[in-house]
């Protein structure tokens, strides 16, 4: 069985102790969280997680369809396989010296990336993209010396679509797949 | 109109249709132990220790089907629960446990009994509620009922701080519960329920595996149907025991390891395996890999999650078991399979399986069938864990749902006394026998005195081998028979029943059983017989830990006793 990385999003009620209940199905099935971001949602009481786990296809499916047990999971989604948009959002912070400086900043413009704070001895370096993305960016400043990183881990979307939790009526059926 | 916490929480139990509250006071509960009284609908039965109010609630819950009751009180009492929630969970008995816990202000301070009880129970319960806003409480009572028996039932906890039992509030009765989280499918999807009939008409070798979903869907009548008009051969996995009349000619006991030979052979040869109401359990199965190799499987179940969880499933069906069998039903025409069954028939006859061995002593498996004789087969039947337990599902021939009530997922041991216990008390007119081991019921024994002060007549009948029994066979069987630590002493039962105020028999022999039954049964009230038993006699077959369903060891004498009338269908006695 292969095991590969999946992403998950899960529509939640945004209440105490919700975090810590899927969090806890995660650990007592035997899977080891790489990120799990949450936020708000478009839906006033309901908090979005991206939850990116290592599985085979069937153990994801069997934590996916515990988790919709959950009563305070509204709605839960592999959306590996989709057509995802996935971002992540990194602060890097660099040791740099007035020789070095300038030449930071040229590979955070190739990036695409902002300096956010200079300091006498370093720049913090904000970078969103894939993981990829910042990946490539992380190995290239590397070698001036990283003091520190910050990572959200993976919030992640489907192109185009109803989106999750379609409104009421519109378009239920294309969201039913899972 | 102002109410309390407290009376916020009874008139809500009230409209539930609860009758019986299994519980323990405390501090943190003692505002709402100071109304009750105002709640005269509300019959509270004080136990003796914590895990035997839960599993008080779930023997009431397995008998009587409706949502059992448990309290206790914050701290130590809260987590006293723990394994009697932990029971229910496993075996999907919907409960609602409610425990006191500190005041709101000494929440998170590691206040005098405070323990994180929403914290401890999340894996077991099917959800829980730590209630802050006394005005939600409402709610939290009607949805926390409903969950626990909505679709997959299972224990639900809602932890109430003291401050807020004892608060008043404007109270407005809770609008209609809308739980968006919570929507279990009922409805079979008809593609599926199609495709299902299609297998079973031009299946060959077909059989049902019958699980306790059917009990808690109420769908027995639909099963039989079923059965017969497709001439489909019955089996029951231990929870299933009593979803099907076991007298029936197409009943062939229960599979799994302490199942009978012939059930496991027929699974073992199917091409069909209909799987209804039931979750593949290890026990069930035996090694997963090995499990049914030539069989389709048809997966019947309310709970998405069990659909391809330990096997393969070619087509799953989702939705309640008694929906979904009605619509299969109607697309099922008459089919024989006279040649399986005859097969089935040869396999009962060359591996009887439960028969009893001939013998001058007292065997437990003769004292389980005397108490099928004497009760008719009409006895509520709770039991403890190990050999007693497997002898209880073996010997005694269930014909009802609800009449078998013991711990399958979790193998409690001590659930067989409080589970009596919530049965008697749900169903007074039944007669409620526990058979129990000596060590079981040793861990909840202090529940004699919980059946006495609140009168009810649970007659209990302990197979007394001497040992943790079932652990002995393991270490005979598998360990070289060194019994390390399985060895019991004592006490002497008859005396301890004394003490508590019920009355209490030895049997030593043979011939003192069935008077001893009838004595129990003839006594209004609890009563209590020791039967000291063959203390090395095992349980057959068995289908050793690993091994697949096709290695069934049998009891080493195979010759036995005219084959035993209690599991034999009607047609053949
Ligand atoms: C609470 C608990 N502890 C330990 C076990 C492991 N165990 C399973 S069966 C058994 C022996 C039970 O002895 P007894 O109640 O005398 O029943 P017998 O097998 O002798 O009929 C034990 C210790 C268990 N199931 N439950
Ligand atoms: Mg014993």
């Amino acid at each position: 069985m292969v095991v590969t990385k999946h992403t998950l999003v899960a529509l939640v009620e945004d209440k105490p102790g919700v975090l810590n209940r899927v969090a806890s199905l995660f650990r007592r099935r035997g899977f080891n969280i790489e990120s799990i971001a949450v936020g708000h949602s478009e839906k006033p009481n309901l908090s979005r997680m991206t939850i990116v786990v290592d599985g085979t296809t069937t153990s994801v499916e069997q934590v996916r369809k515990q988790l919709d047990k959950l009563p305070d999971v509204i709605k839960v989604s592999d959306i590996t396989e989709d057509n995802i948009i996935a971002r992540e959002l990194a602060l890097i912070k660099v040791h740099a010296t007035s020789a070095t400086r300038s030449e930071i900043i040229e590979i955070v413009d190739i990036f695409r990336a902002n300096i956010v704070d200079v300091a006498a001895d370093s720049v913090t370096i904000e970078a969103t993209g894939d993981e990829e993305k910042i990946g490539s960016l992380l190995k290239l400043v590397r070698g001036f010396g990283i003091k520190e990183i910050a990572r959200t881990g993976r919030i992640a979307m489907s192109r185009g679509g109803p989106g999750l939790l379609p409104l009421e009526g519109k378009s239920a059926k294309a969201n039913n797949k899972k | 109109m102002k109410m309390t916490g407290a009376q916020i929480l009874c008139d809500g139990m009230v409209k539930e249709g609860v009758e019986i509250i299994f519980g323990f006071p405390g501090g943190a509960v003692l505002p709402l132990y100071d109304t009750l009284p105002q709640y005269s609908q509300l019959r509270h039965i004080l136990v003796r220790h914590e895990q035997c109010a839960a599993h008080a609630a779930d023997g009431y819950a397995r008998a009587t089907g409706k949502v059992g009751v448990c309290l206790a009180t914050s701290g130590p009492g809260a987590s006293n629960l723990v394994t009697g929630i932990a029971t229910a969970h496993l075996d999907s008995s919907p409960i609602v446990a409610i425990t006191g816990q500190v005041a709101r202000a000494f929440i998170g301070k590691d206040a005098f009994q405070e323990v994180d009880i929403t914290g401890i129970t999340l894996p077991i319960t099917k959800h829980n509620y730590l209630v802050l806003d006394t005005a939600s409480l409402g709610k939290v009572v009607r949805e926390a009922f409903h969950l626990a028996r909505m679709g997959r039932p299972g224990p639900v906890l809602i932890d109430i701080p003291r401050d807020v039992l004892a608060e008043a509030v404007d109270f407005h009765p809770p609008s209609q519960t809308e739980l968006s989280g919570y929507k279990p499918t009922l409805q079979g999807h008809p593609a599926q329920i199609k495709k299902a009939a299609k297998l079973i008409a031009e299946a060959r070798q077909p059989v049902i595996l019958a699980g306790r979903g059917i009990i808690i869907s109420g769908a027995h009548d639909e099963l039989k149907q079923l059965a017969e008009t497709a001439q489909l051969p019955v089996i029951t996995t231990l929870l299933g025991i009593g979803c099907f009349p076991e007298s029936h000619f197409l009943s062939y006991g229960m599979l799994g390891m302490h199942g009978m030979a012939y059930a496991n052979m027929a699974v073992n040869a199917a091409d069909l395996i209909i799987a209804i109401g039931m979750r593949f359990d290890d026990r069930a199965t035996g090694k997963v890999s090995a499990f049914a190799p030539d069989a389709r499987i048809i997966h019947i179940d309310i709970d998405p999650a069990e659909i391809g969880k330990n096997v393969r499933v070619d087509v799953p069906i989702v939705g309640d078991v008694k929906v979904i069998l009605q619509a299969l039903n109607k697309l099922i025409t008459p089919i024989e399979h006279i040649e399986w069954v005859k097969q089935l028939d040869t396999w009962r006859r060359e591996h009887p399986s439960i028969s009893i061995r001939d013998s001058d002593g007292l065997l437990p498996q003769y004292v389980v069938q005397q108490l099928y004789e004497v009760t008719q087969g009409e006895a509520i039947i709770a039991t403890g864990v190990g050999q007693n337990q497997m002898w209880a599902a073996q010997h005694y021939c269930y014909h009802k749902p609800n009449s078998f009530i013991s711990s399958g997922g979790l193998g409690t041991m001590g659930f067989g006394l409080p589970a009596a216990m919530g049965a008697k008390a749900g169903c007074p007119d039944s007669t409620v026998w526990c058979i129990d081991g000596d060590g079981s019921l040793q861990m909840t024994i202090q529940e004699l005195a919980t059946i006495v002060q609140e009168k009810l007549a649970v007659k209990i009948a302990i197979l007394n081998n001497g040992y943790l029994g079932m652990v002995r066979q393991w270490q005979q069987l598998f360990y070289g028979k060194r019994y390390v630590a399985t060895p019991l002493s004592g006490p002497d039962f008859v005396k301890i029943a004394e003490g508590y105020g019920l009355p209490g028999l030895l049997v030593k022999h043979r011939d003192g059983v069935r008077p001893a039954i009838e004595q129990a049964m003839a006594h209004p009230g609890p009563f209590l017989i020791d039967f000291r038993v063959e203390p090395e006699e095992n349980v057959y077959p068995m289908v050793p830990p690993g091994a697949s369903l096709a290695e069934v060891l049998e009891a080493p004498k195979p010759e036995t006793k005219a084959a035993d009338s209690a599991k034999l269908p009607v047609s053949n006695i």
